[in-house]
């Protein structure tokens, strides 16, 4: 009941946002976001105690076909639900800031849509629930992308980035309608078939090495997409960059990290000999990536474009650390799913702040404003400390088991993902530098510092950057049976 | 059985009321009647016979068999036409002389579309197909002051003749070979062939009925007709055909393949694959170069006859199987969507006067409840989830792929690709381009047909969010 409410509940205050005029749905589309968050806290608290029992929702949906709603969290899930719901109330906020947008109810409205669709991605346990709810997300954040944006490109831009993950998902269809023709005992008849989780575990288990290795790029293609990873990147920089702030930060804040999520849920337990068969290619590519993203984010001097480029480049590693196939690796992309939610959010309101404030997120054209902003530049410097993977930060832990891992799959390949702490520190350091610091511009006399309720949406961020650097254990715990039971899986 | 006879009944009694020059008691008289054959029809529902034991002579019972089957496709054809018709409220108004004889030919095309779904003898079939193709013709040439209708009606009627020739001469030789007209019987007669030497007609004439109906339901290397008659026709007779004469042809074929022909299939089914690849591949790509949102819908309805093809390449069996129940429900989802398209065009057209993208700009600001309508079903048309769409393209390529054609499937789906960017276009006309100035005027639309849009766009959202209603009926 607790798994269908956290799915569902979303989408109900969206559908009631429709009756609600201006600051009324304001309020309710944030206290639905909160009353969500603290459902998901009391989810947390209660598989702590209880473990993951109760969380097992599995509804007959389409019992001709033999497909049920079966939604489900365990360690990991519950994870990614946290994340979720904490981030879309602040995500929330930031549409507030922007008194300009025409329509809000039905601005709120979508991001409330997009939080049911990308809950249920994080909990479904049925193959086919999967794929519905992945589309289900693509629909909300293409027109808070494209028809919220002020850029002349937003069109070809969000065109581009709907086909490019529409394309990736067909594949993923296509990869799953042959998986479920493996499962059940007998062809012929679809109410043999099942598409339930296990069952598709149990079937990819069964297949020929040679067939596993072209279903894992039918299921991949989506995944791959949707993180990205280079050479399927090239719809990310613009998407980020023309997006309105708000739609950003679902896209690279939780968006992505569903990629990663399929990647460990439905790739590697389902198609363990095509994982092997393939991994290397995919670390050489996610190290090309990390390598890539870093150096062309140095040339940036448009804040939400090199904030774009370095979160390809994190991502890089996340992906490693996923195809290193250790646990430590494992872990490692599971608190970088979590540190880099929280970092890229924060890094995309400094943006939003200073672009609110001075109508420029134009690097050369700032400098100088922390004299006025001191309250801005300590935020901004913990969101940048974090994401350059600073002892004690989230992004520490996270970036320092994701290369253990690589490591211990291949040295070399470990140090040149190890690159990206330098980079990072590169670009980020100087992105703050020619803002923050240096000779003052324009804006460096009459800009103001943060307001109360702004600093009340990078508190949550802070705490949480600290926490995950701090005691990661919390985390860890949680996920480490289901990473545990993913690996016995693929090295059977 | 009862539908018919009620639709022929109230059809004529309509053209009484055009006598009376009564033309606004039109629109609402044949609501209620196309309400209550809706009903009728849903009576027979697993009592084969029983409701309508006035027609239960042998006689009648070797031309027509009703049963759940039939019913269910009679079904949609009944509701799309009765969803359809609130759109033609600007018929109405215009106080068009002829209005009577339109809604009577609306009604009797029906009883051609409900003998096509429920044939049992290969005259009925043709006899249906007569029907509702030569309504459809002098439906197309309707708007007779403009040039481009006459066009389509004289392009649909004379191709649409040769059409149905090669379908007659089909069925004589398939006549020829064994001997009867009755599907059960030409499946024995196949199966157990009297005379070998009469196998080479048997082929030929499977083939020309192939053809004839291919071009009734507008599949490649057939469907050159289909852009320009959907172009010309009054958009409100454009909406009937690409839904019940599809609706329809798909039904006759299926029954026709599965039920009297199995044993040809050596024949048909390497014609009905290339047409399958055929179709999908000129649909998609022809849609996708378009500027006019109409002459896009037409070339995508080429596109979904491809997609009901794959249904009929999987359509071995009963006409209870995987594959009479995706094509069921491909056929409902598409139908649904496709008025709902064609009702938003219709009342944009109508009022600004254009049926490219352009005239579709800025429609989510002046009217978004079209907006969010047309959206639903272009969502729906490309087959992305929360849309009946979505299920209807995943039944027919599960019942596809578990037949073997795995490569038929990866191809129908690099096609849906193609698709996605033509469904998204209209979108992002209404959500992202501003209206041009001097036309950005709200669309007045009545209660009524606001009412009925809605229903299509909740039909869509049920039907992509809960099918089980629906994907076990058959």
């Amino acid at each position: 009941m607790l798994t269908a409410f956290l799915v569902f509940f979303p989408l109900a205050a969206a559908l009631l946002l429709h009756f609600a005029k201006g600051g009324a749905a304001r309020a309710l589309a944030l206290g639905a976001a909160l009353l969500e968050f603290a459902v998901a806290v009391f989810a947390a608290f209660s598989y702590v105690h209880n473990g993951p029992a109760g969380f097992d929702l599995n509804l007959s949906w389409i019992p001709s076909a033999g497909i049920s709603f079966h939604l489900g969290i365990d360690g990991l899930s519950l994870c990614l639900v946290l994340l979720t719901t904490v981030l879309v109330p602040i995500i929330l906020l930031t549409a507030f800031r922007h008194e300009e947008y025409d329509n809000p109810g039905a601005f709120y409205a979508l991001v409330l849509f997009m939080q049911t669709g990308l809950l249920g991605v994080f909990t479904a346990l049925d193959a086919f629930v999967f794929y519905f709810f992945w589309e289900v997300a693509l629909i909300p954040i293409y027109f808070l992308a494209g028809a919220w944006s002020r850029s002349d490109r937003r069109i070809q831009i969000t065109f581009k980035f709907f086909l490019y993950t529409i394309i990736g998902s067909l594949f993923m269809l296509a990869g799953f309608v042959y998986l479920y023709l493996q499962t059940g005992p007998a062809a012929g008849s679809l109410a043999a078939h099942s598409s339930d989780i296990q069952a598709f575990y149990a079937a990819g288990k069964q297949l020929a090495a040679s067939q596993q290795g072209w279903l894992f790029w039918l299921i991949f293609a989506a995944f791959a997409v949707k993180m990205p990873i280079f050479p399927f990147h090239t719809w990310q920089p613009d998407t980020y960059t023309e997006s309105p702030a708000p739609a950003t930060m679902l896209l690279s804040g939780i968006m992505l990290k569903m990629g990663i999520y399929g990647c460990l849920r439905w790739l590697l337990p389902v198609v363990p000999l095509g994982v092997s068969q393939w991994q290397q290619l995919v670390e050489v590519l996610a190290i090309i990536g990390i390598v890539y993203g870093a150096i062309i984010a140095i040339r940036q001097r448009d804040m939400k474009r090199l904030i774009a480029y370095s979160s390809l480049s994190h991502v890089g590693l996340m992906i490693a650390g996923v195809f290193s196939l250790k646990a430590i690796g494992l872990q490692g992309a599971v608190v970088q799913m979590l540190a880099h939610g929280v970092n890229v959010v924060g890094m995309f309101l400094v943006a939003d702040a200073i672009e609110r404030r001075t109508g420029t997120r134009y690097l050369p054209d700032l400098g100088g404003l922390t004299r006025r902003t001191p309250l801005l530049s300590v935020c901004f410097l913990v969101m940048l400390l974090s994401t350059v993977a600073l002892p004690l930060t989230g992004g520490f832990v996270g970036e320092f088991l994701l290369l253990a891992g690589v490591y211990e799959f291949n040295m070399w390949a470990g140090a040149v993902a190890g690159l990206t702490i330098i980079f990072s520190a590169v670009y980020l350091l100087r992105m703050y530098q020619r803002a923050m610091l240096g000779p003052d511009s324009a804006y460096s006399e009459t800009i103001t510092d943060l307001s109360g309720a702004e600093l009340a949406m990078f508190a949550p961020l802070i705490v949480l950057v600290f926490w995950l650097g701090l005691f990661p254990g919390t985390f860890l715990h949680l996920s480490e049976p289901t990473i545990s039971s993913i690996l016995t899986a693929v090295s059977r | 059985m009862l539908p018919i006879v009620l639709l022929s009944v109230f059809g004529i009694a309509n053209l009484f009321l055009g006598f009376l020059r009564s033309n606004r008691a039109l629109l609402p008289f044949a609501l209620v009647v196309l309400a209550l054959i809706f009903g009728v029809n849903l009576l027979d529902w697993n009592h084969a016979g029983s409701m309508t034991g006035l027609f239960d002579s042998p006689y009648v019972t070797q031309m027509l068999s009703v049963n759940n089957y039939s019913v269910a496709f009679s079904g949609i054809v009944l509701f799309t036409a009765l969803v359809l018709l609130p759109f033609s409220r600007s018929y109405v108004a215009a106080h068009e002389p002829n209005l009577a004889e339109y809604y009577s030919l609306l009604l009797f095309s029906l009883v051609g579309a409900i003998m096509m779904v429920s044939y049992n003898h290969l005259i009925m079939l043709f006899v249906g197909i007569e029907i509702l193709s030569i309504s459809m013709y002098v439906l197309a040439g309707s708007d007779k002051r403009n040039v481009r209708s006459n066009e389509a009606a004289l392009k649909y009627f004379l191709q649409g003749s040769f059409a149905t020739g090669i379908l007659l001469f089909g069925i004589a030789l398939v006549y020829g070979a064994t001997g009867t007209f009755q599907l059960n019987e030409l499946a024995t007669t196949i199966a157990a062939p009297a005379n070998a030497s009469l196998q080479p007609m048997l082929y030929v004439g499977v083939l020309m009925m192939v053809i004839g109906i291919g071009f009734k339901i507008s599949a490649a290397p057939f469907h050159f007709w289909t852009p320009d008659v959907y172009e010309g026709t009054p958009t409100f007779f454009t909406a009937f055909m690409s839904t019940v004469v599809k609706t329809a042809g798909f039904a006759a074929f299926l029954k026709l393949l599965v039920v009297a022909l199995p044993g040809t299939s050596a024949v048909w089914l390497p014609t009905i694959t290339a047409m399958c690849v055929l179709t999908l591949l000129l649909g998609n790509v022809g849609a996708a170069v378009q500027t006019s949102a109409k002459r896009m819908l037409a070339y995508s309805s080429v596109s979904h006859a491809g997609y009901l093809l794959l249904g009929l390449v999987a359509g071995r069996g009963q006409l209870s199987g995987p594959a009479a129940q995706s094509i069921f429900f491909y056929s409902l989802a598409y139908s649904i969507a496709t008025v709902a398209a064609f009702g938003v065009l219709k009342l944009v057209a109508d009022q600004r006067g254009r049926e490219d993208y352009a005239g579709l700009a800025g429609l989510a600001r002046t009217n978004p409840l079209l907006a969010f309508v047309m959206t639903v079903a272009m969502l729906s048309l490309g087959g992305i989830p929360l849309t009946g769409g979505f299920f209807g393209k995943f039944f027919i390529f599960t019942a596809v792929a578990s037949q073997g054609y795995i490569w038929l499937v990866v191809f129908a789906v690099l096609m849906s690709m193609v698709g996605i960017y033509y469904y998204l276009k209209p979108a992002i006309a209404m959500y992202m381009r501003p209206a041009e100035p001097g036309a950005d005027a709200p669309i007045v639309v009545d209660g009524f047909q606001s009412a009925t849009l809605v229903l299509l766009a909740i039909l869509t959202l049920v039907l992509g969010i809960l099918p089980g209603f629906l994907s076990g009926l058959l």
